[in-house]
């Protein structure tokens, strides 16, 4: 998905990387105000747990790969500002690996950051409400939400092509091809942020910022007990 | 909950399995086009794609530069790439962090 320098022309990039470096500084002040000390290993691990199963391309259609974006899967892990900054810092260090260009940097934090992180943080929030309130329906709404957020990030890449692509080509096709190979990239990104989320609840439930609900829930009586006023 | 593991023992098979996955994982990955090169391919604007300017850098392309097996090579640079992650994110949401010092100071102001 990490799109290279060249596909999107020069003054493209450059309004993309303008929207992107104000998207990071709204994400910064939004992480602000609610990320706690003892959070910030945990944003830091998984930035480096979305780095290592990006790289881990699975097979999608003949000869074609698809990878985790985990803009929804940080998102629901971290809250979905932190969880946009978490993979803007796997598509910094990827710039590196020469993955991604460079001036196409601010496409791509918009395409698989942002997009993918708030989304797929807003569908999850939707799916939620409709899903009873149960330890499963987060992990149905983790996957779904996962993977519709790589549609949604091929359908963004497709508006960046449309303003600015550098070759003149039937619209309607790359569009449709943009989709139907995303819907199925988008089928893994949902099977793995739905088995990841799934783990981290099974063994440490309140370290879900997308099932907070549920673990004050289960820890409100002793927290009461404990705190004895405002802290 | 009973018997939850430490958020320290948490962080630690986190990034075991973060390491891990980078490590002996990742040299098998499907090596095929992804879905944005497949449609680039497909539909015809891969062509326009220009060289990395980082093409040369020492991790371009998953390959630790000097290290000659394939395998290693990309495992390495998975290692390398995860922990320089890691460092990068801990030092930015170190500092975006709410910081609860600044209150004391913040509230001192005010009174004064």
């Amino acid at each position: 998905m990490h799109i290279p320098d060249g596909f999107i022309n020069a003054g493209t990039s450059a309004g993309a990387a303008v929207i992107a470096a104000g998207g990071v500084s709204v994400a910064v002040k939004k992480t602000s105000d609610y990320m706690e000390d003892k959070q910030v290993p945990l944003a830091g691990l998984t930035a480096a747990f979305v780095f290592a199963v990006q790289m881990l391309n699975f097979p999608v259609a003949a000869g074609t790969s698809g990878h985790l974006l985990g803009g929804a899967l940080a998102a629901i892990l971290v809250g979905p500002w932190a969880g946009a900054l978490c993979v803007t810092v796997v598509l910094i260090v990827q710039a590196f690996f020469a993955d991604g260009g460079i001036t196409a940097l601010g496409l791509n934090i918009l395409d698989m950051s942002f997009i993918t992180a708030l989304g797929g943080y807003a569908l999850f929030v939707g799916l939620r409400r409709v899903l009873p309130k149960q330890r499963w329906s987060i992990v149905i709404a983790s996957g779904i939400a996962a993977g519709v957020s790589v549609v949604l990030s091929s359908l963004a890449f497709f508006v960046q092509f449309t303003v600015g692509g550098n070759v003149d080509l039937r619209l309607g096709s790359v569009l449709a091809a943009m989709v139907g190979v995303h819907t199925l990239v988008g089928v893994g990104e949902g099977v793995i942020t739905a088995a990841t989320v799934g783990l981290v609840l099974g063994v440490r439930p309140d370290l879900v910022y997308g099932a907070r609900d549920l673990a004050t829930r289960l820890e409100l009586k002793p927290q009461v007990r404990t705190a004895g006023g405002l802290s | 909950m009973k018997h939850a593991p430490s958020t320290r023992l948490f962080l630690f098979a986190g990034l075991l399995l973060a390491f891990a996955l980078a490590l002996f994982v990742s040299p098998f990955a499907d090596p095929n086009p992804d879905g944005l090169n497949r449609v680039a391919l497909d539909e015809g604007f891969a062509q326009t794609e220009t060289d990395h300017r980082l093409s040369d850098g020492p991790v371009a392309d998953y390959a630790v530069s000097g290290v000659d097996n394939e395998w290693i090579s990309k495992g390495l640079s998975g290692v390398i790439g995860m922990l320089a992650t890691f460092a990068l994110g801990l030092a930015l949401f170190a500092l975006v962090r709410k910081r609860r010092e600044a209150d004391p100071a913040q509230a001192r102001g005010e009174v004064a």
